[in-house]
């Protein structure tokens, strides 16, 4: 008897809303990063949850190349977003992202 | 109940405990140990999706590459944040309730839809048939390419930005 695919999709929505309030709530830039980490996560098991429930069945893999697609994409994120809160480390000595406000009207 | 049952909500508790820590925690080095943990529920969560390959794909680059990347920039940039008493901004109370009524909306969406799901089991070469469609012309090579690409232009801007000048 497998799991119901909508408690994966459940968890996940949760997940996501986890990591949204830790983006929307954080003050330190890195604590923001996490909580984007934690959102793409909970996509790529909403990916996989429906590529082996909806589509297994076809014998295709769009599901899963979506989600080793979305793995990429975040680790560039994360190597870059790491760069450039080093940079602001570099040149600011704080990674506050309410002290780093310039482009603020 | 099945085993498959008792053990998604062993995962789900694994993760959903250490999303929470990580957005909840005032330390932020105790905030990327749990965000280790939640990476390591959602692998689980691939297993028990008869998803190996991305179950181990997802414990080499999160918990490999990106956790350890966040663990090395919080090193680097400890002094910035030594106090930890205001780890949230002020309008942590509007983004705590955003998420809870996006939480609220999907969840009601999500349980009454009525999903077209099929019972079938993995295709028995499912790795290899992956593996094909990665590359085949027909399929996802044009993505599979660009994203090399991607990791590539990411890794010289990476350096570039963080290069001391």
């Amino acid at each position: 008897m497998q799991v119901p695919l909508s408690w994966y999709l459940v968890v996940a929505a949760a997940l996501f809303c986890i990591g949204l309030y830790g983006v929307l709530s954080r003050r330190n830039a890195i604590g923001i990063l996490m909580g984007v980490e934690l959102m793409l996560n909970a996509v790529n098991v909403n990916l996989i949850a429906f590529w082996r429930y909806v589509e297994a069945v076809r014998a295709t893999m769009t599901g899963q190349v979506f989600a080793i697609i979305v793995i990429t994409v975040a680790a560039a994120e994360a190597a870059v977003g790491l760069a450039l809160i080093i940079a602001i480390y570099r040149n600011r000595r704080t990674v506050d992202v309410t002290e780093v406000d310039e482009l603020k009207l | 109940m099945s085993m498959q049952h008792v053990v998604f909500i062993i995962l789900s508790a694994i993760a959903l405990i250490g999303a929470l820590g990580v957005v909840l925690n005032r330390r932020l080095f105790r905030s990327a140990l749990f965000l280790v943990l939640s990476f390591v529920g959602v692998a689980g969560f691939y297993i028990l999706l008869e998803v190996e390959l991305l179950a181990m794909i997802q414990l080499l680059v999160y918990v490999g590459a990106i956790a350890i990347l966040i663990i090395f920039a919080i090193m680097l940039s400890r002094q910035a944040m030594a106090t930890d008493d205001k780890v949230l901004n002020e309008q942590w109370i509007l983004g705590g309730f955003v998420a809870v009524a996006l939480l609220a909306t999907l969840v009601y969406v999500l349980v009454q839809v009525n999903w077209p799901v099929v019972e079938a089991a993995v295709p028995a070469n499912s790795i290899q048939r992956l593996g094909e469609s990665l590359v085949s012309p027909n399929h996802f090579v044009l993505p599979f390419e660009v994203a090399s690409v991607l990791l590539l232009v990411a890794l010289v801007g990476a350096v570039i930005i963080a290069r001391e000048k």
